[in-house]
Parts: structure tokens; sequence; C-alpha cells
């Protein structure tokens, strides 16, 4: 099933009298289960690419079809909603907020979602367990690690069964073992069933992904399906 | 997501600064507390005022007779009686917006009881007085129109002189106390009234039949009236007409040319009275005034704090658009905030304010009157305060872009 159909999309900023293409017709589909990394530099236009994906912009022109449903023509409270329920995400510099507890950082999309006191408490212990931190429910980010406060990002992002994962450079903040730990849990996710959506300027991080999307200048130049590296034994 | 779940992350965001949401909500405790002190002090001076004139007596008119003049030198109101006997009669039946008139005559005279005497104003009256100037009966009788008419020998007295004859709690009536070395009987014993405007004790006085009074205090100037007559209007409306009414009465009577001046005056004490109640009605909405400028002040304290939150907390509302929160739930959050901190401001303010006006109160010894509708607008205000005050800041909130709140640093 296809879960992400971008048909010819695009995006103009008017920056003082230039217009810029950040986005010039970009088109590709994304079926259920894939690891996809972007990548480009900076200016590419992976960043605008990402924000249209994740449905906290709308193209200028073209057609998005997230999850079976037309999203490009989309309000902004319409769009909420459809972050709510069919996106998780997952940031470079984590974007949680401070002073308040891993799991009320976690339940705050089933908040958002409606869902009640007791099982909002429940689903988000299990996505802490889910990612490893079962033991630190009520710990404030200023007491975790870098790579705790990422997991708990995480769990964020998959407490409400999300179709799709979007990661933001989700590594750039992290050292290299705990971008590998980390690494491995998007592939674990990605085992179960999760379709994720990576933007990296690294590489070594888009080896771990099933298929690399190469963006520049708004356009793709490259779209090739590769075999993952393995984060982790036994992980596939 | 209801307005419910926001109320818990509304508080949490005040408690995570507690400092400032205390002085941010200072400014509405302010407020609310000098609206309602304010109100209260105000209604506290309007209500003594409406007593004091409520004692005076009911829809009241005095009619005063003329003054003499000699050699340049004007006695004033009632140094001259020009008022007769059947100017009483002409406007008791003739002025239709008169209730009831009566003579006041009175006079220094010293009383004199079993073993004690007091001065005190002896007033020589008919059975109407009573009711014009509202005094109400303690025990015993009023006069009656018997008295009047065979010129008994009785006295009703008022609370003070009963106190300075006989003591306090002592059964005065059928006692005889004496005038000028008459035997007069007390045959009643008026309830307390307490003081004049201008501070009089209105209890130190006495009351006999004005038949009696002509005859055993004053003798002679059988004709004229030698003191005032008192007048109840109908009601509190008509007593400018009663007043016009008597003045057409007393001209007609008195032959006085179209052009010459009255030789009486007639004074309408509701027209003061409502004077009084006008200034002291200006002074509380005066004082509401300056107390909700300071209410509005400590709304603009709020507006300026919840900017600063906004813009504080843009990541904080970027991560929350981009797990889901619309734009009114946004919008609600800050709502909720701004008003959970002015309702809150606005319950302390009216403990505060009820503490301010009863320590006033007692301190100073004025009238307090709590009123409670303006303990419910007070707070109902402060509420539309934060509403009013909150949603520009909310709206702000609201509107940002997630990409760029989520950017922010």
């Amino acid at each position: 099933m296809s879960i992400i159909e971008l048909t010819d999309v695009t995006k103009r900023y008017q920056l003082g009298d230039t217009e810029v293409r950040a986005l010039d017709g970009v088109s590709f589909g994304v079926d259920e289960a894939e690891f996809i990394a972007i990548m480009g530099s900076s200016g590419s236009g992976k960043s605008t690419l990402m924000n249209v994906l994740g449905c906290l912009d709308r193209p200028t022109s073209g057609k998005y079809v997230l999850a079976g449903r037309e999203v490009s023509t989309l309000d902004k409270g319409d769009l909420a909603e459809v972050r709510n329920r069919t996106i998780g995400f997952v940031f470079q510099s984590f974007n949680l907020l401070s002073r308040t507890s891993a799991i009320e950082n976690v339940e705050l999309p089933l908040v958002y979602a409606g869902v009640g006191r007791k099982e909002r408490r429940a689903r988000s212990a299990r996505a802490l367990e889910r990612v490893g931190l079962g033991t630190r429910l009520d710990h404030q980010p200023s007491q975790l690690s870098g790579g705790q406060q990422q997991r708990v990002a995480i769990a964020r992002a998959i407490v409400n069964q999300p179709t799709l994962i979007l990661a933001d450079e989700p590594t750039g903040n992290l050292d290299s073992k705990t971008s590998i730990d980390v690494m491995a849990l998007f592939q674990e996710l990605w085992g179960e069933g999760l379709t994720i959506l990576l933007v990296t300027h690294e590489p070594d991080i888009a080896e771990y992904a099933s298929r690399v999307i190469v963006v520049k200048d708004g356009k793709i130049t490259s779209d090739q399906k590769q075999t993952a590296r393995r984060a982790k034994e036994g992980v596939s | 997501m209801n307005l419910l779940q926001t109320l818990p992350i509304a508080m949490r965001a005040l408690l995570r600064n507690k400092t400032r949401s205390f002085l941010t909500a200072l400014g509405v405790v302010i407020g609310v507390a000098s609206v309602i002190s304010m109100v209260a002090i105000g209604e506290g001076a309007k209500s003594s005022v409406e007593k004091v004139f409520a004692s005076m007596g009911t829809n009241l008119l005095i009619v005063l007779s003329g003054s003499t003049t000699s050699g340049g030198v004007m006695g004033g109101f009632g140094s001259m009686p020009t008022l007769t006997w059947d100017d009483l009669r002409a406007i008791q039946t003739e002025a239709p917006a008169v209730r009831a008139a009566a003579p006041q005559l009175n006079t220094r005279v010293s009383v004199v009881g079993e073993d004690a005497n007091w001065n005190t104003q002896v007033t020589g009256t008919t059975p109407e007085y009573f009711m014009i100037r509202s005094w109400k009966l303690g025990h015993g009788a009023l006069l009656s129109e018997s008295d009047v008419e065979t010129g008994n020998k009785v006295i009703v007295l008022g609370q003070t002189v009963v106190d300075r004859l006989f003591g306090p709690n002592v059964e005065a009536v059928g006692r005889t106390v004496r005038l000028r070395a008459i035997p007069f009987v007390v045959i009643g014993v008026l309830d307390r009234k307490g003081q004049s405007p201008m501070g009089q004790d209105y209890d130190d006085s006495a009351f006999i039949p004005v038949s009696t009074f002509q005859a055993k205090i004053q003798g002679g100037l059988q004709k004229y009236l030698a003191g005032a007559i008192v007048v109840s209007a109908v009601a509190a409306d008509q007593t400018n007409r009663a007043q016009s009414e008597i003045q057409g009465i007393l001209r007609d009577r008195h032959h006085i040319a179209s052009r010459a001046d009255d030789d009486f005056n007639v004074r309408n004490l509701t027209e003061i009275a409502a004077a009084q109640q006008q200034g002291t009605k200006t002074l509380t909405s005066l004082l509401a005034a300056i107390a909700i400028v300071s209410l509005l002040v400590g709304g603009i304290g709020i507006m300026n704090i919840m900017l600063v939150s906004v813009s504080e907390r843009t990541r904080e509302i970027g991560i929350r658009m981009a797990v889901g929160a619309k734009p009114w739930h946004i919008l609600t959050q800050f709502l909720v905030e701004a008003m959970t901190l002015s309702m809150m401001g606005g319950l302390a303010g009216v403990m505060l304010g009820t503490f301010v006006a009863s320590t006033l109160a007692q301190q100073l010894g004025w009238a307090l009157v709590m009123r409670p509708d303006i303990v419910v607008v007070s707070v109902g205000f402060s509420a539309v305060v934060g509403i009013a005050f909150g949603l520009y800041p909310a709206q702000k909130a609201a509107q940002l872009d997630p990409i760029d709140a989520l950017r922010y640093e």
C-alpha cells in the first residue's frame, strides 16, 4: 500500500524581490514499511520537503496524498489533526517540553487526540518501555542524557500509532555510539512495520535506510533502493 | 481536549513562574480590592446620609415666618411672626400635595422631675407632628386630638430627657414633671432616634399639646403662630409641588403683590436630602471609576506578562503544534492561563478588599455596606479583563507558524 504520493510538488517563497524555488516539481511515492533517507546539503530544499511531508507546511502547487488522503489543500486545524494521527516527529534537538516529566512529554499527542487520562498514562508508559526507558517515566529532560532524550522523543512519536515517522537529523546532536543505538531503534520500529522517513546529511547514517533519495536545488537527483546496513546484530 | 484539560496545563505553567504569576495577579488583586473597598465605603457614606435624612422626617417641608427689619438689620426668617393659625389650616385643607401639616412651637425650658432637672427643647404641637417627623412611640401614648382641644397638661418625652430625669430603664410614663412650676403628666416616651445631620441629639426633647404650650409656656400672640409649620408631602416626588402650592396659598392669604418678596420661607428638606445623596452617589462613582482604572492597569499587566510568556514559550507552542495542537488549543491554553491569573487575582482581591473595607470602617467609624452584587461584578469583571487582555497574546500564540516556532531559539 502506498503511504505517500507526491505529484509535481513545488514550494516557492518570496524573498524580497527574488522568488526562491525551494521545491521544484518533486514527485515520488513511498510504500508501507519503507525506511527512506532523504539526503542533501543545506539549502538543497530537503528541509522544505520535510516540512511539506510533515504537514507543517502546504505546497504552493502539486498534489500530496498521505495515507490515502489529499492533504495539500487542508487548513491549519485539519493539518494539525493529520499530524496528530498519522505522523510522528523526531527532531535533531529533541524538542521535549522542559521541566516536564518524560511520560508527560510522551502523553502530549494523546492529550490533543482527546484520549482519556488513564488510557493516556498506560499507552505512554508502554511507549517508553518500548524504547527502553520504562524505569525513567518521571525523569525530566534535564535529568536524561541526549540519547535518552531522543528515545523519549521517539516514544512520543510512536505513542499515537502513526503510519509514518518523520525524523529530521535525529542523530545530529548525538555522539556516534548513541547515534547507532538510535538508528537501531529506528530499524526495530521499521521491522515492526512502521514507515520511516529520515532526513540527514551524513552518508553513514543514510546507510541504515533501505532507500536513499538525494535532493539538490529543489529537485530529486537520485532515488535508489539499497540493502540497509544493520545497526545491531539480529536486526534487519 | 476540552477546557477542563486545559486548566491543569495552565496551572502548571503559572506555578512554574510563581513569583511572576504572583506579581502579575497582584495588579488585579489591588484593582479588585480597591473596587470592593471603595464601593463599600461609598455605599456606607450613602446609607448614613440616607439614615440621617430619614430621621428628619418623611418628605419634609418646613414653613418659617418672615424676618423683622429694625434699622436695616434683618432678623432672619422666623424672627417676625407672619404665619397665622388660619395659614396652617389653609395648608392642611387647600394644598392637595400636602399629606399633613403641624405647628412647631419651640422653646428651651427646664423640666423638673422628682429629684433631677434637665433643660431641654420643648415643642408645642399637634398629633400629626410625630408622623411628619418620623417619631416612633416607645411606650405609653402620643399626644391626642383631645389633649390639644382641651389643653391637657400632658407631656411626651424623648429618651435622653427620660435618662436625665429618671435614669435609664426607669418607667417614666405616669410620673409627673414640672415645667415652669406647672405639673405635666408623662403620657409617653419616644423611641430613640439619634443625631440630626448637624449633630444635635433628637432625643433631647419633649412635646406638649400646642394649646397648652400657648397658654402655659408662651403666653400672648395668639393670632400668630410663633414658630414654624412642618409639612409632609404625599410622596417624595411631590415635595416640589407641595412647596409651590404652599407658596401660592400663603402669598394669596398674605396679599403679597406679584413682584414683592415672600414674607415667609418654605424649605424643602427632601430636596436637600436628594442633593446630599447625589453628592455621595457622585463620590461613590468617582471612587469606583478610580478603582476600575486600577483594575484596567492590572489587566494591562496581565497582557504584558502573557506576551512575554508567549515569546518565551514559542518553542513549546511549536512542539505542541507539531504533535497535533490546533490553533484553538493554543488559544484556549493561553486564554485559560490569563483568566486563571485574573480570576485568582479577583478572588484574592475580594478578600483583601473586604478586609480593607472592614478595617477602615472600624478604624474610622464609617458605616460599611458590602454589596454582594459588587463582589460578583468585580470577580466577573476581572475574568473579563483576563479574557480581554489575554486574547491578543493568546491569538498571537495561536497564529504562530509551527515551522518558525520550532526553529525559535
